[in-house]
């Protein structure tokens, strides 16, 4: 089975949802409408394709499209050994898309890393905090506004008998 | 302010915090721990205490000098990360790599590939009291870094894969060197194997702890050697085979339960596995055009400079093999495209050679690679080391993001050591490999 076949179920199933499809660098890709995600990444992971594992999951900022932030979301099939790219622009009016953490474990973590670099909310995740910076950071250091050197203001000392 | 396990916890259990600064985490890592006794009933694990932003640097360098900083990501198998980096530009600017550059990448990959190893299994062996292991472990990586410090000239932050090729011709006497990293790691094997695996207490510690089912590793995103000690076979380099690796024979080692005591043999054996594809790797090696004169005879650099001043200098410069650019003759063999540093002789002695360095360094010059993303990875130490690149047409990445094997492990240790005694969570912490590079970039 080749990613070509897929892709043209995915076309037929979900044909109002997918805007784009490419394959640059060998790499399939598809651009889907946000609301669709969690009905087309469970159809991606049942049988027959068994995309069983969500590879990775990150964001890009573009500060000057329509859909400021594009979600990136890479999956692997271990039984067809294809690898696919799903992609899906968040506005940025409306920072939010459903979460993965229900479906894969590991989005959990994922998704918290791109709530903390670039302030995306996940709709129905279990535990919605900042993942590698403190909780009273200012900003999302990943956006493309956020200068190199900025400086953050000191937080007070944590102190557990005051918590 | 709560943490999430404060919350959680029943109100007669024990909370008690490990880390950041434990002597036993091998990097900054905290777990809170919810204890009923000694047993672990829940924990929450807290990262980033080593987050450098890697990502965000990245996107302020040119694609030449982000190398190095893919070094200081796992840093115990360098090499591995930056293959994978090289790896990913290669398949955006559709650039071909000499066959002989590419038995030595896959050499120096399993190298590093056996240090990590090493590494890992040295770290999660000594905290189950095995200090002696520890040392033999030691002993045997110390060899791979004399190997692997004779041809890149540095032991850890090697920065020796470069884009089109490699940085340097391996040494032409690396041979002895590789023959005793290769004798000491198999001893090393063969010793340890005999203290552990069927050692009463190793196994007591080991087996039926912190078992990932297949459907979990799955679900968590595991790869490379936990992913295998569940007894799923995915390697990338037989599932999407890059360099010379489908020539070469060698197998996939599988785990079945996929707890401690299976993700310590499934690294076993790959190191065996490893060793083969180096000794094969070697003897496939094409021969280097001109490895005779590999160290140059001419003239002696500071001459050639003072020459330069008052006329162009055609004679070869006299300079160590190890330097950039010292033997141009060699470069076909080890370097293709216009993507590698001009050679230092030239830059020093001829207007041509300054000007072509002037335009490689210069902002806005040097590697431009065509619009577009890409994603492509590698078997690092950990699992699938993969890198999602978006390119604008510009010198720097408008995007890098690193795929880090154990950052998918390590998020699903709170589950692993549920249930389990305070004495194994270290253990199967060391068991998942966590290197605070590469988990907090």
């Amino acid at each position: 089975m080749e990613n070509k076949e897929i892709i043209e179920s995915l076309q037929r199933k979900f044909s109002a949802s997918i805007l784009d499809v490419s394959a640059q660098f060998g790499d399939d890709t598809l651009l889907i409408d946000k609301a669709a995600l969690l009905d087309l990444v469970q159809f991606l992971k049942a049988k027959p394709y068994e995309f069983s594992m969500l590879l990775d999951l990150t964001c890009v900022d573009y500060p000057d499209k329509d859909d400021r932030f594009e979600m990136v979301y890479h999956f692997l099939s271990l039984s067809q050994n294809l690898r696919i790219r799903v992609k899906a622009g968040v506005s940025e009016t409306d920072l939010t898309i459903d979460s993965l953490a229900g479906i894969w474990k590991n989005a959990n973590w994922l998704e918290r890393e791109i709530f903390d670099m670039f302030g995306i909310s996940f709709n129905n995740h279990p535990d919605m905090r900042r993942l590698f910076m403190y909780a009273g950071f200012e900003g999302h250091p990943l956006r493309k506004d956020y200068p190199l050197r900025k400086q953050q203001p000191c937080i007070p000392l944590r102190n557990s008998d005051v918590d | 302010m709560l943490t999430r396990i404060q919350k959680e916890a029943q109100p007669e259990s024990l909370l008690i915090n490990m880390g950041p600064s434990h002597p036993a985490m091998h990097g900054t890592i905290r777990i809170m721990l919810e204890l009923d006794g000694e047993v672990v009933r829940n924990s929450e694990v807290e990262v980033g205490y080593l987050h450098r932003g890697f990502e965000k640097i990245c996107e302020n360098k040119t694609y030449f000098s982000l190398l190095p900083y893919t070094d200081r990501l796992n840093y115990v198998s360098p090499l591995i990360n930056n293959l994978g980096y090289v790896m990913t530009m290669e398949k955006m600017l559709g650039i071909e790599v000499p066959e002989r550059a590419q038995y030595i990448r896959v050499i120096m990959s399993e190298m590093s590939r056996v240090s990590d190893h090493l590494t890992a299994l040295a770290a999660m062996t000594m905290e189950c009291g095995a200090f002696t292991v520890f040392l033999y472990y030691i002993k045997a990586r110390e060899e791979i870094w004399n190997f692997i410090e004779q041809t890149a000239g540095a032991r850890m932050t090697t920065s020796y894969i470069r884009i089109g090729g490699v940085k340097t011709d391996i040494h032409p006497d690396f041979e002895p060197l590789m023959e005793k990293a290769i004798v000491m790691t198999r001893d090393v094997l063969k010793d340890v194997s005999g203290l552990l695996d069927k050692n009463k207490i190793w196994i007591d510690r080991t087996r039926d702890v912190a078992v990932a089912s297949p459907e979990t590793a799955i679900n968590y995103g595991f790869t490379g050697p936990c992913l295998r000690a569940s007894g799923v076979s995915y390697d990338v380099r037989k599932a999407h085979p890059y360099l010379v690796y489908d020539q070469l024979n060698w197998e996939v080692p599988l785990g079945e339960k996929g707890d401690n005591y299976d993700r310590y043999l499934v690294r076993m054996k790959e190191m065996e596995q490893s060793l083969r594809i180096i000794e094969q790797a070697a003897a496939k090696m094409p021969k280097a055009t001109s490895s005779a004169d590999l160290i140059a005879k001419g003239m002696e650099p500071a001459e050639a400079i003072k020459t330069s001043r008052s006329q162009k200098v055609d004679a070869a410069i006299q300079l160590s093999p190890n330097l950039e650019g010292s033997e141009k003759r060699s470069y076909p063999d080890i370097v293709s495209g216009k993507y590698s540093v001009p050679p230092k002789e030239d830059t020093y002695t001829n207007i041509e050679g300054l000007i072509n360095h002037f335009k490689f360094f210069m902002r806005g010059h040097g590697i431009r690679p065509p619009k577009g993303e890409v994603y492509f990875s590698v078997e690092g130490g950990n699992g699938e080391l993969g890198y999602y690149i978006v390119s604008d047409g510009t010198d720097k990445p408008y995007r890098l993001h690193l795929r880090a094997p154990c950052f998918h492990i390590v998020s699903a240790l709170e589950e692993l050591i549920q249930g389990h005694y305070i004495a194994d969570i270290i253990p199967t912490f060391g068991s998942t490999n966590m290197i605070g590079g590469e988990l907090d970039r």
